[in-house]
């Protein structure tokens, strides 16, 4: 078993507004180990993506607690969209971190360089972002967070504005290019099939205020690397209706 | 080398023929009016003294340019009003970025920013002169009042528009606050700030003729109103025709600035 790297224990919060008080989350507790791919699932607004702002510290819980196994770690974040700078070029985009946490060391280009082969966009190192499709745009935006070396990732539904085929394919590619790093993630998505095809363990949120209802640990035996091999698992479609369930249970 | 289909050259030629023909009676419209100005002028419709006539216009802007007058007089109100302009777009971008960074500040100060923006900034003109007396300084302020306002407010809004997003992503990268101005906010409202200039160009213009009319010993305002004082029509005539080229060569200078600009980030 591998040590704890995050633990989330009874996490609330809510939105104020004039027209009073939203509960988000209520009493949110779970733990995630190092190495470990984790993908949280649930109903549209049941607090996902602001469970994700607060363990990246954007956000402070009302209450409950945050501890990661030493103080300081490194967090990646990816939001819904890639959000490449249009008027800079994909070797500036993908540099943005270093140059902002003033570290833009040859190490890091060097890092850069290799990123960039490695997931196939060395030829539009200077091309500007609308030069580039979804799928490619998605995958500048995943060097971007590499780069600055996270030991845990955050991914806030990053395939959502792909199209449909282009979503398989990028999430089955990051996921396989994450597993490979060894990383820490976290997967925010309301797509179960890709929760169960990515995910080492998944948990279900409630509708607001979400709460953990469900903690269902995948394992996947998986014939061949191909890309849409998880989705061809003989236990795919247990797991599932295990979630569907839960999933319908809270509408 | 034509690969074009037959249709597709149609619609170039139809294409250009429409162009040109516009051009046409652009050039022609100008013309007609000169020819009927002058007519007017000389088989006296109209009295020549008041309304002056094209080539009485052309005769005292080639005595203007023999006495170096239109050179004094145009530098002065160019002078000036880039001057004005300059300050406007600095002040401006200060202040809008203050009001950015504090937030409460904006909140604090948006209504009279309000106020001070619909004020008509001609009214402050007698005030300035009793404040900072008659010259350049005065004209100046003038010309600085009356974009300025305006100004502020709207580079307020365009660097409010700004998708948070995007000022996000800098924040989960570690940035502070001052990271998202300068890898965010400033260069999303490039085409909003000069879209502002172009606004301002022309607003400083106006400032400076207004600031000129009252506090001026030399400038195309002075000439203006000091022309109208001694009814010499000519001169009034003659400075607003420079004033009209003045006023398009700052505003063409801007938007060959914005096409360049716009060119730069479209580069696919």
């Amino acid at each position: 078993m591998n040590p704890t790297l995050l633990r989330l224990q009874h996490i609330d919060f809510s939105y104020h507004t004039l027209h009073g008080e939203t509960k988000a989350l209520s009493d949110v507790t779970f733990t995630v180990t190092e190495g470990e791919f984790l993908a949280i699932v649930g109903p549209s607004g049941c607090g996902k993506s602001t469970l994700l702002s607060m363990i990246a510290g954007l956000i402070r819980p009302e209450s409950g607690t945050i501890t990661f196994a030493h103080d300081s770690p490194r967090i990646g974040y990816m939001l819904q969209q890639d959000h490449l700078l249009p008027w800079r070029t994909i070797w500036s985009n993908i540099l943005l971190g270093p140059e902002i946490q003033k570290n833009l060391t040859p190490a890091k280009k060097e890092k850069a360089m290799h990123l960039l082969t490695d997931y196939g966009l060395l030829p539009f190192k200077d091309k500007h972002p609308n030069e580039l499709s979804g799928g490619m745009r998605q995958r500048a935006a995943l060097i971007r967070t590499m780069i600055m070396e996270p030991e845990l990732l955050l991914l806030d539904e990053p395939f959502s504005a792909l199209d449909y085929q282009t979503r398989l394919l990028v999430s089955a590619d990051i996921g396989r290019i994450i597993r490979h790093s060894g990383i820490t993630a976290i997967l925010i998505t309301h797509d179960l099939s890709e929760a169960i095809s990515l995910a080492d363990r998944v948990i279900v949120l409630s509708k607001r205020p979400g709460k953990v209802v469900r903690n269902l640990p995948i394992s996947l035996t998986l014939p061949d690397d191909s890309l849409l091999a998880a989705r061809n698992a003989p236990e795919f479609h247990h797991y599932f209706n295990i979630l569907w369930k839960e999933i319908s249970d809270e509408h | 080398m034509n690969t074009e289909s037959y249709a597709q050259q149609q619609y170039y030629i139809k294409h250009r023929r429409h162009h040109n023909t516009i051009t046409f009676l652009r050039i022609f419209l100008l013309i007609a009016f000169l020819i009927l100005w002058e007519t007017a002028s000389r088989l006296h419709w109209i009295d020549s003294f008041f309304f002056s006539s094209p080539s009485m216009v052309a005769s005292y802007f080639l005595k203007m340019l023999k006495d170096g007058s239109f050179f004094v007089h145009t530098g002065i109100t160019l002078f000036e009003t880039l001057v004005s302009f300059a300050l406007i777009c600095i002040l401006g971008i200060f202040s809008a970025t203050l009001l950015w960074y504090y937030h409460p500040v904006a909140e604090v100060t948006e209504p009279y920013f309000v106020v001070l923006n619909s004020l008509p900034k001609s009214a402050l003109a007698p005030l300035l002169i009793v404040w900072l007396g008659t010259g350049m300084n005065t004209i100046i302020i003038a010309g600085i009042s009356v974009a300025l306002f305006g100004s502020v407010i709207n580079l307020y809004t365009c660097f409010k528009q700004v998708d948070e997003e995007r000022s996000r992503l800098i924040y989960t990268l570690g940035g502070t606050k001052f990271d998202v101005y300068k890898k965010v906010i400033l260069p999303s409202s490039v085409p909003g700030i000069i879209s502002n200039m172009k606004v301002n160009v022309g607003l400083a213009l106006v400032g400076v003729i207004i600031g000129e009319f009252l506090a001026a010993r030399r400038g195309l305002g002075y000439l203006i109103i000091y022309g109208s004082q001694v009814f010499q029509l000519n001169m009034v005539i003659t400075s607003i025709l420079i004033l009209c080229f003045l006023a398009l060569l700052l505003y063409q200078l801007l938007q060959y600035l914005e096409h360049r600009n716009k060119k730069k980030n479209a580069i696919s």
